[in-house]
């Protein structure tokens, strides 16, 4: 390890050690020393600690950030700092269930009106409209109709929906319910990933409590309303976080994709009807009934609405999650002491990826730095705002080695049951890892375009242009550097720990 | 010994069992209990899966080599995996990589002579936030988080689990 990055460390570790912040983690572990009814009090304890090392991330600054004019308080991460706001008397004393009743009183229909109004788009990275997706729900079904909430979440950079399970689970089980109200749902998977085994727990805590209250169950609220959620665990696997594979999983087969049509909301789990949606989209419903579509809506800007948890991280000064309105610009997100504080000292940024790995990395231009976090402006740009959680890069950060670690991921994580994706992914790996080692020749660059137009466009579901997108971005916005290693027969670059990047070897 | 499960985990077989229309869509939830009982996957296991599930073996056999969760050998009582995806590569987790190759004297892929550690890299863990960090899963079903990881603090955590050694069954032991 490089005494510099011992230096970036410790900097990172500064916060965990101020007095202020853990006399914050002390309390909450003290109030959390009481047992919860799932899971054993010492595992609980020592997780809790760990999560209140990361809560705390969120926690500088003086109270509520306010983000902008358009956003004075916080309604997604409201309840982050709120002590055992994952208990049910505590969710419900902070207003918790109250949207529940006000949709219970509200027809299906007027409800999906006000969700289109919104301008709710997928938090999960494809940004479709929310309200129009549960419109293509069918009314009447002969078999029960479904909701899974894809919590798979996995899109390297990003590390929000694990928040929202663990430190307001009950937002997000009444997100769950009212869009079952809405759309006539009987059951809900939620799919958690199974590495977040600390989630999961926090969920069917949260969803024990429910059934006690009598939110979840027969006859809910006397409303004639028959509901039931459960957790079920994945187990590994990126392709899960995709709707169709992530339902083949839920059956109990292997992730792999389904040819669309049919879509989910015609043929989805079980062969019924389904809507998946993501852990946020369905966290921010309770606020879209509490204050109304056209609230929702003018948080943020033309066909992006509402507020949403942007991820930061990378050699920042506060990595971490943090709440603003949509389209909110990059710039004030990475420099504002609200949010990111700026790149480090000594650290000057050369890149960004916008939204998880498959997006198209992004260079720090001013206009891309005053680029709105919106669907429509960042494609604009040639990137996409994706899951909306920002991966920044200094200037010793390789570009080649970053493209061929990502093809990697990409190639150990495809289904294998598509040709262009399967071998395109370890073709490209090798070809990057080669240009990397000092193996490569000019013509790989057209090379490597020309296999990420083969794999684009040509495979079931969209982890082939999650190869393509980023891969080419690399080679055509840092060709110079491409350049440089092939010329230069190897990387200019600082190695990442002694052996290099371990690439070659197969992650587990 | 033929693998069974214990009076407990047939209970939570069963509730598993309610929560779905079928038995297959069990299978994901089945496996990790079959794992936390069994401390592995084993053939003999994914056979016992099948047959409490009423699949044909293959099904099994689909799903715990698809998923990168189930354990197809015995690994260690602490299995520590190390994330190096994407900002944990950029923010140090190789290097963390190559201090626990030294503090452990295995390589990644590899466990301890003494059925301790085992330690692997594995793919994004969504905790990019707290770069860099790694997950320790338990033989005891357990597993925790650990990030913000400093080469210092890779070695308290290094203590804490060896402390928790003494309770934790080892998986080459939990069945035949």
């Amino acid at each position: 390890m490089t005494e510099e990055r011992a230096e970036q460390n410790e900097k990172k570790d500064e916060p965990r050690e101020d007095s202020e912040e853990k006399g914050k983690a002390e309390q909450q572990r003290e109030q959390d020393g009481e047992p919860d009814s799932a899971g054993d009090e010492k595992e609980q304890t020592s997780a809790d600690e760990e999560k209140s090392g990361s809560a705390a991330d969120g926690e500088k600054g003086p109270g509520p950030r306010a983000a902008s004019a358009k956003m004075d308080k916080r309604y997604l991460s409201r309840n982050f700092e709120i002590p055992k706001a994952y208990n049910i008397d505590v969710y419900e004393a902070n207003g918790g269930y109250r949207a529940l009743r006000k949709a219970m009183g509200m027809d299906g229909e007027t409800i999906i009106e006000e969700v289109k109004k919104s301008n709710l788009r997928g938090r999960g990275g494809a940004g479709f409209p929310c309200g129009i997706k549960w419109s293509f729900l069918p009314k009447e079904s002969d078999v029960p109709k479904y909701l899974v909430v894809n919590a798979d979440e996995g899109e390297p950079g990003t590390f929000k929906d694990r928040y929202l399970m663990e430190l307001d689970p009950h937002r997000h089980i009444e997100g769950c319910m009212i869009a079952a109200w809405a759309l006539g749902i009987r059951y809900c998977y939620i799919f958690v990933r199974g590495e977040l085994q600390f989630a999961m727990k926090r969920l069917q805590n949260a969803i024990d409590q429910a059934y006690e209250k009598g939110y979840l169950g027969k006859n809910i609220l006397g409303k004639g309303f028959d509901f039931d959620i459960y957790v079920h665990p994945g187990a590994g696997a990126y392709i899960c976080g995709e709707e169709t594979g992530l339902i083949e999983g839920l059956e109990g087969k292997s992730g792999q994709p389904r040819m669309k049509p049919p879509f989910p909301a015609v043929v989805g789990v079980f062969q019924a009807p389904t809507i998946v949606n993501n852990v946020e989209t369905i966290s921010s419903i309770p606020f879209i009934i509490e204050h109304g579509g056209q609230w929702f809506a003018d948080m943020g800007i033309e066909k992006n609405g509402g507020p949403k948890l942007y991820g930061l991280s990378g050699p920042i000064n506060n990595p971490g999650v943090y709440e603003a309105p949509s389209g909110i610009t990059v710039r004030e997100l990475l420099e504002s002491p609200d949010f990111g504080g700026g790149m480090r000292d000594g650290h000057e940024l050369k890149a960004y990826i916008p939204g998880g790995s498959s997006c198209a990395v992004v260079t720090p231009k001013p206009e891309h730095l005053d680029v709105q976090l919106g669907f429509e402006p960042m494609r604009d740009i040639g990137s996409s705002l994706g899951t909306g959680c920002l991966t920044f890069m200094d200037t010793n950060t390789c570009m080649v080695r970053l493209a061929a670690r990502l093809a990697h991921f990409y190639h150990h994580e495809s289904c294998g049951q598509c040709t262009p994706c399967r071998e395109g992914s370890g073709w490209a790996a090798k070809v990057l890892d080669g240009i990397e080692a000092g193996r490569g020749r000019m013509e790989d660059l057209d090379l490597l375009l020309d296999m990420c137009d083969n794999i684009e466009g040509n495979t079931i579901c969209a982890l082939g242009d999650s190869i393509a997108i980023p891969v080419r971005s690399y080679v055509q916005t840092f060709t110079d550097e491409f350049e440089r290693h092939i010329t230069g027969k190897g990387c200019p670059f600082p190695a990442w720990g002694k052996g290099g990047a371990k690439a070659d070897s197969d992650a587990a | 010994m033929a693998v069974e499960f214990s009076e407990i985990a047939e209970a939570e077989f069963q509730e598993l069992l309610s929560r779905y229309p079928n038995t297959l869509a069990a299978m994901l939830p089945a496996l990790h209990l079959a794992q936390r009982e069994f401390g592995w996957i084993s053939v003999e296991v994914m056979d016992y899966v099948a047959e409490k599930l009423d699949v044909h073996p293959t099904r099994v056999l689909q799903a715990a080599t698809f998923y990168t969760m189930y354990n197809k050998q015995p690994p260690g009582k602490c299995h520590i995996q190390v994330c190096t995806t994407l900002t944990c590569a950029l923010m140090g987790g190789y290097e963390l990589m190559d201090h626990l190759e030294e503090k452990l004297g295995i390589q990644v892929g590899e466990t301890t002579p003494d059925g301790n550690f085992t330690l692997t890299e594995v793919e994004c863990l969504a905790s990019c936030g707290t770069a860099p960090m790694f997950q320790v899963s338990y033989s005891d079903g357990e597993s925790d988080y650990f990030e913000n990881l400093t080469p210092e603090r890779v070695d308290e955590v290094l203590e804490e689990l060896n402390e928790k050694l003494t309770d934790l069954p080892d998986p080459r032991k939990m069945h035949s």
